[in-house]
């Protein structure tokens, strides 16, 4: 299982997937209607460090993050 | 090392325990930036949500950068409510030297807007609303769309 959670401003529940890529996870976010429009915007992180490479393989237990647009100061 | 406050920066105070800790290790120089929320848009003040672990990643690289050149950072960020007037981010660094100062803490800030996992939001008529517009998206982004 993963872990799936939405950082800041995107306001939704952590979700839990059976998903062994991150291609996988981004087709099952691009149908929910409350996600899909951030996925454009966003970067990913597995397990705290922020990846670019959407072939990524996945294992039981990771943790993905969504960031969107940052504003620190 | 990052310190993380819940509201405002107490200023005066973390700026003198910085001086303080580094004064007698031999940096010739210590520049300090200061940000303050300004009194614009009819704001009652700003408010932040920060992710942690990723920001204290963050900030190692950034401090790797820093020893490299024999200089050393430091920051402080608030999270939840900041007032107008009142402060939400310090950042420093000390070197031995001025001129890796001066760059130093330009490149940091800058890569701090740019990357830092913190969110901003505009506090009006007691709402919380999303600073999209002032936002930046991290590198890398965009990439399950």
């Amino acid at each position: 299982m993963i872990k799936v959670e939405f950082l800041g401003p995107i306001g939704k529940e952590n979700l839990e997937v059976e998903v062994s890529t991150l291609s996988e996870l981004g087709e099952i976010l691009s149908k929910d209607d409350e996600i899909s429009e951030w996925l454009s915007k966003c970067a990913i992180a597995v397990n705290d460090e922020i990846v670019f490479n959407k072939d990524r393989e996945l294992q039981s237990g990771d943790k993905i993050s969504l960031l969107p647009p940052v504003c620190g100061g | 090392m990052v310190e993380i406050f819940e509201g405002a920066i107490p200023v005066e105070e973390t700026l003198s325990k910085w001086y303080k800790s580094e004064k007698s290790r031999n940096y010739g120089a210590f520049i300090p930036f200061v940000g303050t929320v300004r009194d614009e848009d009819s704001i009652e003040g700003l408010s932040f949500d920060i992710y942690e672990p990723i920001l204290l990643k963050w900030f190692e690289k950034w401090q790797e950068v820093a020893k490299e050149r024999g200089a050393f950072l430091k920051m402080a960020h608030s999270k939840g409510d900041v007032l107008l007037h009142e402060s939400s981010y310090i950042s420093a660094v000390f070197s031995p030297k001025r001129r890796v100062a001066l760059e130093l803490i330009d490149e940091f800030v800058e890569d701090f807007k740019k990357n830092a996992p913190i969110w901003k939001y505009d506090l009006k008529n007691g709402k919380r609303i999303y600073a999209e517009e002032r936002s930046q998206k991290i590198a890398g982004s965009g990439l399950l769309k």
